[in-house]
């Protein structure tokens, strides 16, 4: 009788905990703020900060993975979560890493708050100076977010002076002058964050950038063909053969995915699949709404 | 004089065990392996640090969970039971009594560190697949929380020599929360002038300073921990522990057990 009454009692707890978690879908993580002070917080971990930090890492992590899962356009807690977190173990490189990717970009791919996204990096390099990652991601914010070029040429020059500092960051300080603004410059800072990461996302998302680039000039060059074939023959191409057939085209052009490109009636060249490529500005037909919940593609 | 304390360390001891104290393994060989395989799925490049931090925390919190509610009941457990006037209608001095159970609680304290000890490197190898050089450093985490753990059983001990168990756990609790402000409070002391700041700096150099025991966060990110730091921790921790045990000593001598 006992063990009846135990197993029903089991099974009606969890059941009334599914419907309470229905009333209060937001309720944990209101909770866990609850201590907004970090300096609180660290006071009530008993020196066991270390702990607590990873903790908060993670609810930050599960916080932005879930926001932007459900393509949320604002992340409100974001910003105090990785503030925490840092405030209790400002050697937590990874939370100024990571968390100033999920801070700057724009939404849905991130929490649009550049400027707390360079304080984050900023109290990260005064509590690790010899981190060249960090450089690297100020001067990535304030070059792919901010358009402030002399401000990521500033934060790269100073990154390439810590002792065993990415090579690139000198190569990019010494050419931001120069090529500041252009595809090129932003495809190596792409590169650098594939290269110099191990984190699946965050590699996934830099291929992603690096796709689009590629696809917003593969569409300049072959739009610049089509309106040169039109120069030639006074009128517009009706399908990449005829761009061949002058010589101007070798091969049917296709985009980072293997895909051929759409060559429209007036002149547009478009995109197969403009979902598969969630940074694009060019290639996307007009009046074009990109999903909701941007398409990551895996990648190697 | 040495066999009776031996006596009565390897007897706490034995009843630490037949307690079932080390039955706490249990718990902490799931929460190590819990965290080994979960964190990696719930988090980002943390898997390491989870392990080290959490890990060491365990073993300091769960010894000072065992510390105090097993030492607060050394003295007074033995005087409800009667058991004490046995031991002490022997030939065995009060001291003596007091050394002996000292012993056998850090004894049970240190074997239950070393088992936890591996638990920590296993995991830490589970998600690393190899070691590293700095995680040595680990090994000086584990020795602090150990130097923490004979503080914390000479303060439950120097309760349960004149208080009940409740009020010594109170006590003794309390004085750990505060050891682990202690730094604050030399700052708070630091800020106030004339008695006040003689009485806070005074209460701060008599409360025990856990904060310099605790170097987790630190090899967590594999820095190392100075050498100097290591032998004056030592020091402080054998002084202080002596200290209390003189006080419980001293205490339990003049107590009246009639």
């Amino acid at each position: 009788m006992a063990s009846l009454v135990l197993m029903v009692c089991m099974l009606g707890s969890a059941l009334m905990l599914r419907l309470v978690d229905q009333v209060r879908t937001r309720a944990t993580l209101e909770e866990v703020l609850y201590f907004s002070s970090p300096t609180i917080l660290k006071r009530l971990s008993l020196g066991y900060d270390g702990l607590l930090a990873d903790i908060y890492w993670t609810r930050a992590v599960q916080y932005f993975g879930s926001k932007h899962h459900e393509g949320a356009q604002s992340y409100d807690l974001l910003a105090p979560l990785l503030e925490i977190t840092t405030t209790l173990d400002p050697q937590l490189i990874v939370a100024y890493d990571y968390g100033a990717n999920f801070l700057a970009p724009q939404p849905p791919h991130g929490a649009g708050m550049a400027r707390r996204a360079i304080e984050l990096a900023e109290f990260g390099i005064r509590n690790n100076p010899d981190e060249w990652r960090l450089y690297y991601q100020l001067g990535f914010i304030y070059y792919m977010e901010l358009k402030d070029y002399a401000a990521a040429a500033d934060a790269f020059a100073r990154g390439a002076r810590v002792s065993n500092a990415h090579p690139f960051l000198k190569v990019m300080a010494a050419r931001m002058a120069e090529h500041a603004g252009d595809n090129e410059m932003a495809r190596m800072l792409w590169t650098t964050a594939y290269q110099s990461s191990t984190e699946m996302s965050i590699r996934a998302n830099a291929a992603a950038h690096l796709r689009a680039l590629q696809v917003d000039e593969d569409v300049s060059n072959l739009e610049k063909l089509v309106g040169m074939y039109r120069e030639r023959t006074g009128h517009l191409p009706s399908n990449f053969l005829d761009l061949q057939g002058t010589g101007l085209l070798r091969g049917m052009p296709v985009d980072p995915l293997g895909h051929s490109y759409k060559l429209t009636a007036g002149g547009r060249v478009e995109l197969r699949i403009p979902d598969d490529f969630p940074f694009v500005h060019k290639g996307t037909p007009p009046g074009y709404v990109p999903p909701i919940r941007p398409k990551i593609l895996p990648t190697d | 004089m040495k066999a009776r304390i031996v006596a009565i360390a390897s007897n706490t001891f034995r009843e630490a065990v037949r307690d079932r104290v080390l039955y706490n393994l249990i718990a902490f060989a799931l929460l190590m392996s819990g965290a080994a395989i979960l964190v990696g799925q719930i988090s980002i490049d943390i898997e390491r640090l989870v392990v080290i931090n959490l890990g060491l925390t365990a073993v300091s919190l769960f010894g000072m969970v065992i510390a105090i509610f097993i030492g607060i009941g050394l003295v007074s457990k033995e005087i409800e039971k009667r058991t004490l006037y046995t031991v002490l209608s022997r030939p065995v001095r009060r001291w003596e009594f007091i050394v002996g159970k000292f012993f056998g609680l850090a004894g049970t304290l240190i074997v239950n560190t070393v088992f936890m000890a591996v638990g920590v490197f296993a995991a830490l190898l589970y998600v690393s697949h190899h070691f590293q050089q700095p995680d040595s450093w680990i090994l000086v985490a584990l020795y602090f929380i150990i130097l923490q753990f004979v503080i914390i059983t000479a303060l439950a001990l120097l309760f349960s020599s004149f208080s009940s168990s409740l009020l010594s756990a109170v006590f003794a609790f309390s004085l750990f929360v505060i050891g682990s402000f202690a730094e604050d409070l030399r700052g708070f002391a630091g800020l106030t002038h004339g008695l006040t700041r003689w009485l806070a700096t005074g209460a701060a150099y008599l409360v025990p300073n856990f904060c310099a025991l605790n170097v987790i966060s630190s090899v967590a990110h594999q820095q190392p921990v100075a050498g100097q730091l290591i032998f004056y921790n030592t020091v402080y921790a054998l002084i202080y522990a002596a200290m209390v045990l003189s006080g419980a000593v001293l205490i339990f001598e003049h107590r009246n057990l009639k």
